[in-house]
This record gives structure tokens, sequence and C-alpha cells, in this order.
């Protein structure tokens, strides 16, 4: 464990998994989302939905949809903030099969694009993202990472390695998760380096990748 | 990497000359790939955040449960009346203090965990006001803390999931014991020591939270955790030392952890949490639909 992971991190209480990672999730997602979150409908499973109003996790989503960090001293006023900053949210519970206890879902909706993301705060802050648009997948956005959404086909994974070795970017990890064969594909690369934007619009154009999103919220 | 151990740790500073705080200052320096000027300053920023947090506490304040708020206060206006004496007086309403901001959704510094808030600044705020220690020693100090923590968190854990309340509450006294016995100018060997005395002493404790809030009984288990790290402290400077070595005391943490039943390990479904009060309490909480 990072010597910061003991003495640290700073944060608003009073749980490093139910409110500083739930700020996480919320951020990490809206970083997913790629636009500001317009609507949130967020579902709270296990522990999240039992302990969550005490723990503030239900504020600390919402404080992380709006990009606060999990230090922010605003985030036990985030609904308000929310409200102010034309953000509408629901906030339910849902009971989801073979979940983490400490899981949410979210629809979120922005001016143009909409995602549903599965996440879980596995403690101390760690966060997991299990599942975007019903397609599972297994990633703690602790490193700069890139989930591009594809068609399942040969040659997508080929397009983004080249691309990062030509911009000297070394790959700490790359998986590719689906649907079905031939259907659409997840694909998550952890790189070492932050990634350049430009790299982001590249991708984008080429055929059959449907949509590139970029998280480093390190 | 961490150091995988105290007795590797101690070694190591006998061996190059080198003090403790230097070589875990240069090992996070190393992990983070950074120089080891900027791992000085994020500590003094952690120093800061606690002072911080400690200035800002407000009395008036109440968690969102209406558990907690307002006891530190009530030992601060009390503490010339304490019988363990005034210093001892500000460390309970520090740790009392520090641990209700916590549960109030202010900002404080986990260390180790945002549970165990308390500890550290309930030692290490009345000991600075006390001796007037100059803050590059208070941040080396930290340094001392955290890199125990961090050979603990190796070795064992310091969740309470994972291993209760004596992963959280104790890995937190028996780094601010090694932390207090490093500013009184004692020996490595004695900070060792100090840690183990701390650790044993809370071996066992198991993580019920009420409602399964960070706030009954976690507020006043950060006083024992202080109070118990001085008490350390105190015995490791006066020359005692420690029957069971520092890392065989985490080793046996870790095997007690294991030991315990989920029950004991932060889910609420046992010890005070599974009380005829706990339980009421936990039926009038608000919950969402």
């Amino acid at each position: 464990m990072n010597l910061f992971d003991i003495m640290g991190p700073v944060m608003v209480g009073p749980s490093s998994s139910h409110t500083a990672g739930a700020v996480r999730i919320g951020r990490v997602c809206l970083r997913i989302l790629g636009e500001k979150a317009e609507r949130a409908k967020i579902h709270f499973h296990g522990s999240f939905a039992l302990t969550g109003v005490g723990h503030g996790t239900d504020k600390a989503v919402v404080a992380g949809l709006m990009d606060m960090e999990t230090y922010d001293i605003r985030i036990p006023q985030s609904f308000e903030l929310a409200r102010e900053n034309g953000m509408e949210f629901t906030i339910d519970t849902v009971d989801l099969k073979d979940a983490h206890p400490n899981t949410v879902l979210m629809e979120l909706k922005g001016k143009s694009k909409s995602i549903k993301i599965q996440a879980s705060s596995l403690g101390g802050g760690r966060i997991s993202i299990d599942e975007i648009d019903n397609i599972k997948t297994s990633f703690t956005a602790e490193y700069p990472t890139l989930v591009v959404h594809n068609e399942d086909k040969a040659g997508h994974a080929a397009h983004v390695t080249k691309m990062l070795a030509e911009k000297n970017i070394n790959i700490a990890s790359l998986r590719s998760y689906r649907d079905k064969r031939g259907g659409f594909a997840i694909m998550v690369v952890e790189t070492d380096e932050p990634i350049p934007i430009e790299v982001i619009g590249e991708l984008e154009k080429k055929e059959g990748i449907i949509k590139v999103t970029y998280v480093n919220v390190i | 990497m961490a150091f995988k151990s105290v007795k590797e740790l101690l070694e190591r500073s006998r061996e190059t000359g080198r003090e403790v705080w230097q070589l875990i200052m240069e090992e996070d320096a190393n992990d983070r790939n950074v120089g080891t000027e900027d791992s000085f300053e994020k500590m003094r920023s952690m120093w800061k955040a606690m002072k911080a947090s400690s200035d800002s506490y407000d009395p008036s304040l109440r968690s969102s449960s209406g558990l907690s708020g307002g006891d530190g206060h009530k030992v601060r206006e009390y503490r010339q009346k304490c019988i363990s004496g005034e210093f001892m007086g500000d460390v309970i309403a520090e740790a009392i203090g520090m641990a209700e901001s916590n549960a109030c959704m202010r900002c404080i510094v986990a260390a180790p965990t945002a549970g165990s808030c308390g500890v550290i600044p309930a030692v290490l705020i009345p000991y600075v006001n006390k001796y007037g220690t100059d803050e590059e020693k208070i941040v080396r100090g930290l340094f001392v803390s955290a890199g125990f923590g961090q050979i603990i968190a190796e070795r064992a854990f310091i969740a309470g999931a994972l291993g209760g309340c004596q992963a959280e509450i104790g890995s937190a006294s028996a780094m601010a014991a090694a932390m207090l016995v490093y500013l009184q100018g004692g020996s490595p060997q004695q900070s060792a020591s100090a840690l183990a005395f701390a650790l044993k002493s809370l071996l066992g404790l198991v993580c019920d939270p009420v409602a399964g809030l960070v706030e009954v009984p976690c507020v006043k288990r950060n006083v024992i955790g202080a109070v118990n790290a001085i008490t350390s402290a105190d015995m490791a400077l006066a020359g005692i030392e420690t029957m069971i070595p520092a890392d065989e005391v985490i080793d046996a943490m870790r095997a007690v952890g294991a030991a315990m039943p989920s029950s004991l390990r932060e889910t609420a479904e046992g010890g005070l949490a599974a009380t005829p009060t706990g339980i009421e309490i936990a039926e009038r909480m608000p919950v969402l639909k």
C-alpha cells in the first residue's frame, strides 16, 4: 500500500468506502459519460442501500457527479448544488444479482450522450467499474484509462496499441469485453502516462469505433 | 516497495546509518517516482490538514444519524478536572472531536482509516502544544508513523471489514506509539517495542458498529487508541522491551482477524450492534426507499 494511503487521504468523512469511494465512483462515471450530467438515476444496492443515508453515500455520489474531489468540503451540500447547477437526480434502491455489497447502478444522461454504469467501492477509497452499458468490465481508474466502445471486429485493439506506441505511451493493461461475438465490445486500456487529447480524436474517426472516453482522475 | 518487516527497516537503518524516517521517505519517493522533497511536502500537508480539522471543530454539529457530535467539547470544558490530568484531557477531547468531525462529514485525514482518524492527531496535537516541537520534526514523526503503519498493512490489514477494530484503532494506536517514541528521542528499537505494546493491548478488538455507521462505538474507541499509544510509548521509553517481537505481534493480529467471524467484522451483525439498544437504534435510522 502507498505510504499516503496509510497517512491519508485527506477526505470528507465518515467512511472511506461509503463516502470517499462513492465520491470517486461519481467522478469516474461522469468522466466515462464524457460531458456534464443533466439527469442521473442512482440505484443503491446492498450495504449502500442499507447504510447509505447514514454514511452520506447519497450526497457523495451526487458530489462526484458534480466533479467534486473526495476532500471537497461542499460534499454535504451536494444536493442543493446539483439543483442550482441544473442536474436532476433520483435515488432509490435496487437488488442486483452477484454484486459487491457496496454497489451503485447509475443511468446518466448529458446533452448528447447517455450511459449506464455499475460500480462498486472496494474499501479504502478504491473502486471498481463493473459494468458499462450492460457489458461486464473490471477496472479501477487508478491509471489513465481509455474506454473504447467498438464493434466486435478484428483490428480495433491493433489501432489502439499502434497509436499509443507512436506517442510513446506504455500500456499497463489492455482488456476487451463483449456482449456476444460480433456484437458490441468495450476495450479498457490502462496506461502509465497520460494520453494526449488528439489520440482520442483520431481513434474516434476509425471505422467500427463507436465512442472513446478517457478517464484520468488520479 | 514498502518494508516487509520491522526487522528489515531497523536493520537497514543500522547498516546505512540513515534514520528510519529518511528510509521511509526515500521508499515513498521511489514508489511514486517523485523527489524526496515532494514526499516531505506531501507529509507536511497531511499535518496541516490535521491541524485544520482540529481547529475547525464545531461543537454544534450533529451527524445525520443524530448519534454523534458535541462530546469533544464537553471534555474540553472539563479538562481541568480530569483525573488523568489536563494533558490527557486534551488527548481525549481531540480524539473525540476529530472522530465526531468525521461522523459529521467534515474533512479529516484518514490515518490509517477514516474511522480511526482521531488517534494520531489526538496524541500529536497535545504533544506539540506541550513540547513546542518544530514542524520539521513533526513531519519526520509522521513518516515514522506511516512507515510502521505500512508494514502493518503489508503483513496484516488496516480495514475493520478484514480484521476487526484491532486492524483500525489497533493499527492507528501502534503507529501513534512508534511516532511518540521517535518524537521523544527514543531509539528505533524502542519505537518497535511501543508499536508492539500498543497492538498487543488491543488485540482481538472487534468491529461492531451500531447501525453500520462509523459512530457508536467508533468515536470513543479513538480515545482508547490514543491513550494506549501514550502509555505504550512511555513503557518503551522507560526501557521495557517487548517479549514478542513487533513483526510477530503484527502476524498475530492478522491471525486473530482471520479467525474472527464475519459478524464481528464491520457487518453490524454482532457485538454492540446486536444488543437490544443497538438494534433499536438501527431500526429508527433513515433509510432509502
